[in-house]
């Protein structure tokens, strides 16, 4: 009745699928942070960075000209009026840039948001430096109010030469259901 | 252990099965919970097929006459769940708990009391997800794939109780997966090595490593929308830092392997049949045996070709075509096998082997449109038309489905102790033969002329195809209702089968008595080397 080919200790085995069953839970989790990650390190989906801060002295590259697009779009149900104040500008890579986005809440309701930027084509993403912007924090409107949103960013010199323009596209996001659930 | 085995049945070798009906609710027989397994699978079989009737007497005609595009999406969302998750795996565990212990000569599943539970659990999951269609604002309607934000942000107020059924059906898979790998890991009959199981027996053993792999992420990502819609996370959510292309990533983690958990083991009834039926052993044995594991390893590789229009760089789409091509080649090896397994056969054509070969010739036609859609430039002209809806039928219904009408005729004379009514059984193979091309080759000509999928209304030029598609379905949908029959029939009566029922049959499962008796195996079988697989 010894047979090497049967390993016989069913309990065994059943605890060490189960170990399997367990870990793969865990792995479908572990794919959130490891896509953030993914995301960052390649720059692919678009995705900025966080707020930038000026280490050294940028390198101004003044025989380039970038132009960079602003593009808005509202998520469904979002009743803001949100445009870019100029549509395009045409940057020297290194320096740095300023200009607004203007905002206005019509609704009878105060209305938090939150900007969510994406630039395409996606490998410039990463040259795509913000200094300040108000995507980095959430924005709350009164009813009627109005507000200038300012963006200051700056296009890294080292932006491969064949791109010449940059889209800058924000999504604006009604977040006041999610805050008040949290 | 196996000597505790024996010494526990020699009690109550004698017994045969409980009386009444709370027989059904407290086995652990295998048999017994196989036999339920079929029968609930038939049952969603039949309830998805009507989802699908509606859906194709809506298409007959441009425009809209009988259901409103709200429930048109319910009808093409529950469809897809009910069809995967309550037809076709539960169909396919329902012959694993019947054939699995026989083939590898073990006297039962290895954990008989957790089969009861993963069997019984799938009841309820079903009613709470087929009673979504009852409830305020009407059931799932975003497709089976459930993409966020559609289902996270938009769905109607059921998705609640949808996301619960996918966890018990999730709960109940990976219980049932388990009890396959611990019963085939440690059950086997002494001389029954890895290498001499029969070929259904590997590709179960390998389905369920996918199972047990790949049903947690989807209850993870499950999970992740439940708390995206009650608990306020943003896992899919842009606004909260989310992304829901990552739900797209997750769910397509589970949601290949998941497809190929639903053909691995049609793969393994076709490779018993064909030999049977062509009086030759099968060709290519351990070829058969690495080609699935290959093909269970490039499923975990490929997600991302579902996605190639959600914007990837050029880099992902370049990998994901080719990684997805490679699958044609272990693909290919087991169709040139059973190909070679028939060549110079002395073949006959019972039901059976008629289901078997079609199975090859239309699976092979699936195969072949799915390398169309795994051109990443051309997929963007067939993504989400009804191309891809001719391919993945192609592949589940005269492929998965197909292989368990060939699995049943195959073996009810070994369950039933009755031969299947020949006749009967033909025609039902010509009808549904004729109905399935019927149904789904115009199709492709409709998915490549540019008609998208999931719509009620159509442009007029899609008209004509459309009207023969839905003659197909209403052919091969009542078409069925002869298969139950002809089952019932079986059941009831009809010529005795031999032990061996089929003249070319080999392995464990045809050398006992038909019917198989309730307790089989109790003690180990001895190896025939020559007969270990057919």
């Amino acid at each position: 009745m010894t047979d090497n080919s049967v390993a016989n200790n069913p309990t065994a085995t059943t605890f060490k699928l189960v170990a399997v069953v367990v870990g793969m839970f865990g792995f479908g989790f572990a794919l959130v942070p490891l896509y953030d990650l993914i995301c960052d390190v390649t720059g692919l989906n678009g995705k900025t960075g966080d707020q930038y801060t000026v280490i050294n002295e940028q390198v101004i590259d003044e025989k380039r000209v970038v132009k960079v697009q602003f593009l808005t779009n509202n998520n469904a149900g979002m009743p803001w009026e949100f445009r870019p104040v100029v549509r395009t500008m045409e940057v020297t890579p290194g320096e740095l840039n300023l200009t607004n986005f203007y905002v206005h809440n019509p609704s009878d309701m105060a209305i938090t948001a939150q900007a969510i930027p994406s630039v395409t084509p996606f490998r410039a993403a990463r040259y795509l430096h913000k200094t300040e912007c108000f995507c980095f924090e959430q924005q709350e409107l009164q009813a009627g109010e109005s507000l200038d949103m300012p963006l200051r960013f700056i296009v890294d010199a080292s932006l491969p030469e064949s791109v010449t323009t940059l889209t800058l596209s924000y999504t604006i996001f009604d977040i006041s259901d999610q805050l008040a659930a949290n | 252990m196996s000597a505790v085995i024996e010494q526990h049945h020699d009690d109550d070798h004698h017994h045969g099965p409980a009386k009444g009906l709370l027989r059904w609710v407290f086995t652990t027989n295998h048999k017994d919970i196989g036999t339920m397994y079929l029968w609930f699978s038939f049952a969603m079989f039949l309830l998805g097929g009507s989802f699908a009737l509606v859906i194709r007497a809506e298409l007959f005609q441009p425009g809209l006459q009988i259901v409103q595009p709200e429930f048109f999406n319910q009808m093409t969302t529950m469809h897809g769940l009910i069809m995967v998750f309550g037809a076709v795996m539960p169909a396919f565990v329902g012959l694993a708990n019947w054939l699995v212990p026989m083939m590898i000569g073990a006297p039962d599943m290895a954990l008989p009391r957790m089969n009861n539970y993963s069997f019984w659990i799938l009841p309820f999951a079903f009613t709470m997800l087929a009673s979504t269609l009852f409830m305020e604002g009407g059931a799932p309607n975003f497709g089976w794939t459930f993409y966020a934000p559609l289902s996270t942000e938009y769905g109607p107020p059921s998705t609640t109780f949808f996301i619960f059924a996918v966890h018990l059906m999730g709960i109940s898979s990976i219980m049932g997966s388990i009890n396959v790998v611990v019963t085939i890991l440690n059950m086997r009959a002494p001389g029954m090595t890895l290498m001499r199981m029969p070929l259904f027996v590997w590709t179960w053993l390998i389905t369920a490593y996918l199972l047990i792999a790949v049903m947690p992420v989807l209850a993870g990502v499950v999970t992740m929308m439940l708390m995206d819609i009650h608990f306020g996370t943003a896992f899919f959510n842009a606004g909260g830092g989310g992304d829901p292309v990552l739900f797209q990533h997750v769910f397509w983690f589970f949601g290949h392997p998941e497809v190929y958990i639903m053909i691995l083991p049609a793969f393994g009834v076709v490779s018993a049949i064909i030999p049977t039926f062509a009086r030759k052993r099968l060709f290519g044995y351990a070829s058969m045996v690495y080609a699935t594991a290959s093909i269970a390893f490039l499923s975990f590789i490929v997600w991302a070709h579902h996605m190639f229009t959600v914007g990837m760089p050029l880099a992902g789409e370049l990998y994901f075509m080719y990684a997805t091509m490679l699958i044609a080649v272990p693909t290919g090896v087991k169709v040139f096998n059973w190909v070679a397994t028939m060549w110079k056969g002395s073949m006959t054509f019972e039901t059976p082997m008629l289901f078997a070969i079609a199975f090859v010739v239309l699976f092979t036609i699936g195969g072949l449109s799915g390398l169309m859609l795994a051109i990443a430039p051309a997929d963007f002209q067939y993504h989400d038309t009804y191309f891809v809806v001719a391919h993945f039928h192609y592949v589940l219904v005269p492929g998965s489905v197909f292989s368990i009408m060939a699995a049943v005729y195959f073996w009810i004379p070994k369950w039933t102790g009755n031969m299947y009514d020949e006749t009967l059984g033909k025609v039902h193979f010509w009808l549904s033969f004729v109905g399935v091309n019927v149904l789904f080759f115009p199709q492709h000509f409709i998915g490549l002329a540019g008609m998208p999928r999931r719509v009620p209304d159509y442009a007029l030029q899609f008209a004509d195809y459309n009207m023969v598609s839905s003659v197909g379905a209403f052919i091969f949908g009542f078409s069925q209702l002869l298969f139950l029959f002809i089952v019932v029939k079986c059941v009831f009566g009809g010529k005795k089968a031999t032990a061996q029922v089929w003249e070319g049959a080999h392995g464990l499962e045809w050398t006992i008595p038909s019917p198989a008796p309730y307790h089989t195996f109790s003690t180990p079988p001895k190896i025939d080397m020559t007969e270990a697989h057919g």
